[in-house]
């Protein structure tokens, strides 16, 4: 099975993805689970019976096309959503090990947001200095104490690959960076709080193939601290970077698996027409 | 497909000098309306400080109003305007800020009535408390008076700090006051200092509000000083002090019957002008200023 290239019928081209030769992984306790997760936007249900595990200390993908509600399931891990009004919840998302449910009504957003990381779509550092930029999530926990917050923001440059290209210019606005810099800045800034998740939300759609690459590997590095679950546009991102792969459709998790399986043996045909390219 | 004709490469480079016409029309139409617009305004002035070059002066500026034109000045007028303007500003500013932040952080959707009965109550606290004709009767009316201009400003510059740079700070777990005060405020200040001294600009030239309250043209005494030497160093008499501003003291020196005040009144009117001017300066300098530091 492993570095094979299926292209099981005939038909459009299939996109070329290269499956590094991985043993078929094993998934390790889960960190969460999503159970009859159902989602809507005032009377628009984007999510309908999500159930999925979330592996510990590994790297779980989301993909679909566009609309199919991946997002949407990223962003109840962090309850992005109470931001909007009219939004509603339905089922649970258990954060292990102390059997929280995230999106339970009686669950403070804030404090789900102290746990679980994110870094979005387009870099967006605040227009503060490098070092403000890592330093605000540890100042909202009320960390005062100069030399634990230099030591804490720089431990968290160094974790995010950016330490050495900024280490000099930490009191220089964080809008003077490049754009990739920005993303590992952003990431830097979500590892300081020591989150147990962090989530991904396209984080390289914004950005050139090297500053890409760097991205990739370092996200492929963090798993070793952290639970990641990121979503992508990109098939060979996917297939690169996770663990696991989720394939949603229209609001539904149609099929989750090992990422080589998914990518060489997917079992529904709906997947195998998007890993496929038939659409997208 | 067929039946459309094809476009020549003659026919484009047709189009295009055509256009390219429209373009240069426009830069030479939108040229000649600023340049109208500030001709008048030039004309305007330079009348103003010829018809009254013969009152400048340092005793101008020293001297309270007095029977005589020749020995009438605006100290008064210019000290009272000025602590006018200074409790206006020190009213709206935190006022104006305060609600355009609930007006865009926090109000639920039928927030316009609110607003409207905050403003009315507020009203009725300046007139009802029996304030009198006091300087900070005046600097509460004009405040009244600008507040829309300043909340507006307000709300434009907390909407334009991108959702993604809230949503940056909400992800890290802040509560939605502490995103306002250490990022969408200190993001949109340029824009909310620039509507304050738009709104001050406006509020500096108004006559009506001011003589509503019942403010006095002749007024040959200063409001005691805010600061005063001995313990607790600040004195707050000066609020509850008559007082006159520059708008009025010209508004009475035009309508004197004896010509030579004229020269007093466009004195006055070119200095207020002056004021206003520099006001308007200071506000782009400011929006220039963050506009460079902060680009999103």
């Amino acid at each position: 099975m492993q570095g094979e290239q299926t292209s099981p019928s005939a038909g459009p081209p299939s996109v070329s993805i290269t499956v590094e030769d991985r043993k078929a992984v094993r998934a390790n306790a889960p960190k969460a689970r999503a159970e009859a997760l159902n989602f809507w936007y005032g009377s628009n249900q984007a999510l309908k019976g999500i159930n999925l595990s979330i592996p510990e200390h590994q790297v779980t993908a989301l993909i679909g096309p566009s609309g199919c509600g991946k997002s949407t399931f990223l962003r109840c891990f962090n309850r992005m959503h109470d931001l909007q009004p009219d939004t509603r919840y339905q089922g649970s998302i258990m954060l292990r090990p102390d059997d929280i449910n995230l999106v339970g009504a009686g669950v403070d957003p804030i404090e789900v947001r102290m746990r679980i990381g994110m870094v979005f779509q387009k870099p967006n550092p605040f227009p503060k200095t490098v070092f403000e930029n890592v330093a605000y999530g540890l100042r909202l926990r009320g960390v005062r104490n100069r030399t634990d917050l230099a030591e804490r923001v720089e431990g968290a440059l160094r974790a995010a690959a950016i330490w050495d290209e900024v280490k000099d210019r930490l009191s220089d606005s964080a809008l003077a960076l490049s754009g990739g810099q920005m993303q590992r800045l952003c990431i830097a800034r979500a590892l300081a709080t020591q989150p147990e998740i962090l989530l991904f939300d396209e984080p390289t759609s914004a950005l050139d193939p090297i500053a890409t690459a760097k991205i990739e590997e370092l996200i492929s590095e963090l798993r070793q601290h952290v639970t990641i679950l990121i979503v992508t546009h990109n098939m060979q991102q996917a297939a690169r970077v996770s663990d696991f792969t989720a394939f949603m459709y229209l609001g539904e998790l149609v099929e989750v698996g090992a990422t080589s399986m998914i990518f060489t043996n997917p079992g529904k045909k709906a997947t195998e027409d998007y890993i496929t390219g038939r659409y997208g | 497909m067929a039946a459309v004709a094809q476009l020549t490469l003659e026919d484009l480079r047709a189009g295009l000098g055509w256009r390219k016409q429209l373009d240069k029309l426009f830069v030479i139409v939108g040229l000649l309306v600023m340049i109208a617009c500030l001709a008048i305004l030039a004309i305007l002035f330079l009348d103003l400080v010829r018809d009254g070059a013969s009152r400048f002066g340092w005793d101008f500026f020293t001297s309270f109003p007095s029977r005589k034109a020749e020995r009438a000045g605006i100290l008064s007028a210019a000290v009272g305007t000025t602590m006018i303007m200074f409790v206006t500003a020190l009213v709206a500013l935190p006022v104006g800020v305060a609600a355009a932040i609930y007006l865009e952080e926090y109000a639920p959707k039928n927030w316009f009535t609110g607003i409207i009965y905050g403003l009315l109550a507020l009203g009725l606290f300046v007139y009802q408390f029996g304030l009198g004709q006091s300087v900070l009767s005046a600097g509460l009316t004009l405040a009244l008076l600008i507040l829309p201009i300043v909340i507006v400003a307000t709300r434009e510059a907390l909407r334009s700090v991108p959702k993604a740079i809230r949503e940056a700070a909400y992800g890290l777990g802040a509560t939605r006051w502490e995103v306002t005060r250490d990022h969408v405020l200190p993001y949109s200040t340029g824009g909310i200092l620039t509507g304050l001294i738009l709104g001050l600009s406006r509020a500096i030239g108004e006559t009506a509000p001011i003589i509503t309250i019942g403010a006095l043209s002749f007024i040959a005494f200063l409001p005691p000083s805010p600061v005063s030497g001995e313990f607790p160093f600040l004195n707050f008499e000066w609020l509850r002090s008559e007082f006159t501003a520059m708008p009025i003291q010209m508004f009475n020196w035009v309508s004197r019957p004896d010509q030579a005040f004229q020269a007093n009144a466009a004195a006055a009117g070119a200095i207020l002008l002056g004021m206003t001017l520099l006001m308007n300066a200071l506000a782009i300098w400011i929006r220039y200023r963050f506009r460079k530091r902060i680009n999103w």
